[in-house]
Formats: structure tokens, sequence, C-alpha cells
């Protein structure tokens, strides 16, 4: 796979992409830990993510919105127009907007300040679904996908990062809705699993890094590439939780205590998981 | 902003004992903050309404004490509250019909925005415990209850307890990290029976 060109692997992604969806079906009645890993070994030279990082590479350099301008002059915290090593610094506080952004909650911002385009229209497709396509998610796949290999890094130093880390904290283990569920409730306490799904403890700087530095993920069970803050929103639907508001403040903070916990792991996504 | 927090922290704290708040701001008040900012992140959907984020007692002191050992006082107020608040059956019979147990054990969906309001609500005892022997897709996040009863033994006192301890977990072992599926009005008073007997009834297959 290394030899072969990004157009070829792009190609090969997508097959393996078809092929997945196909899969599921056969997978979910083979579920056992082991056939999942071994799944997900056999995947990993040719992850159906690269379509989305394709996609959202031509998505950050066309011109794009009212004002038709890219990308270029976005500032995802190391400069007008830095991808490479951006994602790995994320969250962070972001003078010009007086506010802790994550990378969803940063593209939206270049998007409506940048590109012209209303809060609405910058928010309203975040995650893809059958027959529609998420530009942000594709524009996540590319934007992360060049901070692969680089250490996680990011930092506490303003005060409103440290508050969004404080309220980050104290919300993973929030009890609420029908059943009393916290985050902690199933990703407090080493080697536990929900059914036969593997738990990480996010509540210990191993489990954070292990579980951070894969996301966004190419989900085979759905076919789809998801982001992180698609990982946050479906979790609390599990937690029987309201929906969680796309890019909110409780969406940024938890990012903000998880990735700050990831610190000093190499960033390795987007990965492929089940 | 910060500097607000640390004001109201300390005031609120200062009330109770003088503790160091110099350096950052108390824990009820990062926790008020939190559910604060909670509940402007989320949005109504269908059946789950932001009325889900208004935290009851029990919640709200198992949040405050979630980093730290709970104490031992608090633990027994939880309990004792809970406990007094679970509604035993009115016909005085513990237990229902453990096929229907089984079924709502296995069930997943039920309160969940994406889920349908009429459909099915079930206990998805699964994916947190191991049951029957039949079934080996089990979560571990709770204890195994394989043998449940062969255990404990067959009798209105174990047959109490598992309604109980459905019905509301919480009166048993404070913050536990088991649903109140009857006191939230997750399940019925017959499908908490049902569960009672898949655990209890001799001639379950958890018993065997």
């Amino acid at each position: 796979m290394t030899v072969m060109t990004r157009r070829a692997r792009v190609v090969a992604a997508a097959a393996i992409a078809i092929a997945g969806v196909a899969a599921t079906a056969v997978f979910a009645q083979s579920s056992t830990v082991d056939e999942i890993a071994k799944y997900r070994a056999a995947l990993q030279d040719g992850n159906p993510a690269e379509l989305w990082e394709a996609r959202g590479e031509e998505l950050w350099k066309a011109p794009r919105g009212p004002k038709k301008v890219s990308f270029a002059t976005c500032d995802l915290g190391l400069g007008a127009g830095v991808v490479k090593g951006a994602y790995a610094q994320l969250p962070k506080y972001f003078a010009d907007a007086d506010r802790v952004m994550d990378l969803e909650t940063r593209l939206v911002y270049c998007m409506v300040t940048q590109q012209g385009y209303s809060e609405a229209d910058a928010t309203k497709g975040p995650f893809g679904g059958p027959g529609k396509k998420s530009d942000i998610e594709a524009l996540v796949a590319y934007v992360t996908s060049q901070s692969r290999g680089v250490k996680m890094n990011v930092a506490l130093g303003h005060p409103k990062e440290k508050e969004a880390f404080a309220l980050g904290e104290k919300m993973f283990v929030f009890r609420g809705g029908t059943h009393d569920f916290s985050c902690a409730t199933c990703h407090g306490e080493d080697g536990k699993r929900i059914r036969l799904q593997d738990l990480p403890n996010l509540m210990t700087v191993a489990g954070a890094q292990k579980a951070y530095t894969t996301w966004p993920a190419y989900r085979v069970s759905q076919g789809e590439l998801r982001s992180f803050q698609w990982r946050l929103n479906d979790c609390f639907r599990q937690q029987r939780f309201p929906e969680l508001v796309f890019a909110s403040d409780a969406s940024i903070a938890l990012t903000m205590y998880l990735a700050r916990n990831a610190n000093g792991a190499a960033f390795d996504a987007p990965a492929i998981k089940r | 902003m910060r500097k607000q927090i640390w004001t109201w922290g300390c005031a609120a704290a200062f009330a109770i004992a003088v503790v160091g708040c110099a350096t950052a701001p108390s824990d009820v008040e990062v926790s008020r903050q939190a559910a604060a900012v909670l509940k402007s992140s989320f949005k109504a959907n269908g059946q789950a309404g932001l009325d889900r984020l208004d935290q009851d007692e029990t919640q709200r002191l198992c949040t405050q004490y979630a980093n730290k050992p709970l104490p031992k006082d608090v633990a027994e107020m939880i309990e004792k509250l809970n406990l007094a608040s679970i509604k035993w059956p009115a016909d005085g019979k513990w237990t229902g019909d453990w096929k229907n147990g089984e079924k709502i054990a296995q069930e997943g969906r039920g309160k969940q925005y994406s889920d349908d309001p009429k459909g099915p609500v079930g206990g998805n005892c699964y994916a947190c415990h191991q049951l029957t022997p039949q079934e080996v897709s089990f979560g571990t996040i709770g204890p195994s209850l394989y043998g449940f009863a062969k255990l404990r033994g067959f009798n209105d006192e174990t047959r109490k307890y598992a309604y109980g301890k459905i019905w509301n977990a919480d009166a048993y072992s404070a913050c536990s990290n088991m649903p109140r599926f009857g006191h939230s009005q997750i399940l019925s008073e017959q499908q908490v029976k049902d569960l009672v007997a898949l655990l209890t009834a001799p001639d379950s297959p958890v018993n065997k």
C-alpha cells in the first residue's frame, strides 16, 4: 500500500468501504473481542477514512461560501492556513473569538467570519448519514490526518482553558437522566465492558491517550467517518440525556478534559473502528 | 468570570468552614457551573426533554462526591432516602414470569431520544451483568448474577431484596452505577417482578 498513489489508495478504500457495510451483518454474528481485533487489523492497510480525508482536503483548499474564500486564512492555532500538527494542540483559547474552541467549533467560526456563512448554515450538517455527506466530518478527517504521529500537546495556560478543563472534568461525572448515568458510569473503571465491547477508562491517562488519539474514526458498522463531536453526541444519546448541541460549551469542555488527559501520546487518527 | 466563580465558591465554603480558597473554585461551585453549562448545551429531542438534566438530591450528591470517597453519613443519607421511596408490590407478590424477565433483560431499547416512545422499554441487564449461562454476550460493569438465588436461598428475603434492588439500587448501595428502574419509572412493577423471577425462580436458567 505504501507505494500506491493517493488516488489508488482512495479507490482501494472505496472498495473496502462498500465491503465493510456488507460485512456488518456477518460481523455482528461472530462478535467476539478477538474477531473484532482481527477485523480491525485486516483493515488497517486501507482505511476508508481516506475518502473523507481526500474530500476534506479539497474542501479546505476550495473557495467557499458567499465570500468565496478558502480556509487558507483560517487560523487553527498555529497560524493562518497551517494544518500540520494543529489538531494535536486543540482545544485551545482563541483571542479573536474570546473562547476555547475545539476543531469543529473553529471550523464553524472560520466559515462564519471568513467565508460568510450564517451560523445556521455552518452548523446544519455536522454528521453524515445515509444519502447526506457532512462537509464538517470531511474537513475534520483532513485536518486531523495532518496531526498523525504528532504528540498531543494541549495547553492549560489561559484561565479559560483551565476553566474548560475543570468544567469538563466535572461534567464527566455529572449524573442525570432517567438512568442516573454519567460518562464515568461506563468509562471510569479499568477492564470493564458493555456486552462484549471493551470500555476505555477515560479517567486514567493511559485510557484517555488510547481512546482520544484514535478519534475521529471510520465506523465499519455505520459506513461513516465519525468526528469527536459525534462520539460525544452519541454517548449522551445512549446515556438517555437530551441531545448534545453541536459545538456547544459542554462539548468543548468535555473535549478539553479528554484531550488534555491524552497529552504526550502520539495522535493516530483517523482510525478505523467496529 | 473566573474571578466570579472563586468569589461565590469562597463565600459558600466560608459559611461552612475556612478552606483553601486562594487556589481554585470550590468543588460545589464547579458542580453548579457545570450543571448550568450543561443545561445550555443540550436541546430537547423527542421523549428526552431538558428536564432530564435537572438532578434530584441523589444525583446531585453522587456527582458532588464522584471524585472522592463518599462520606459514610452521606452514603447512609442517600440509602435511607431511596429506601423510603421504594413502592413495594401492593399484592405482596415479589415475582412474575422469568421468561418475560429474560426478554426484559435482553431488551436494550427504551428512553433514548432515538427510541420510539411507544416502543418496548427494557432493563438491558446483559449490558452489565452475566445472568443465564446461555447468553455469552454480557458486560462486566456489574457483578455476575448467575446462580443468584441458588447462592442466596430460594426464599422471600432473597425475592424482596431483588425487587428492592431493581426498583432502587441506591437504597442498598449509594451512588450505584445501576439505574433505579422502578423509582425512575423505566420499568413497570410487573416488569420488575418478571426480572425478580428471572433471578429467583428455581426453574430459571439463572439458577441452573
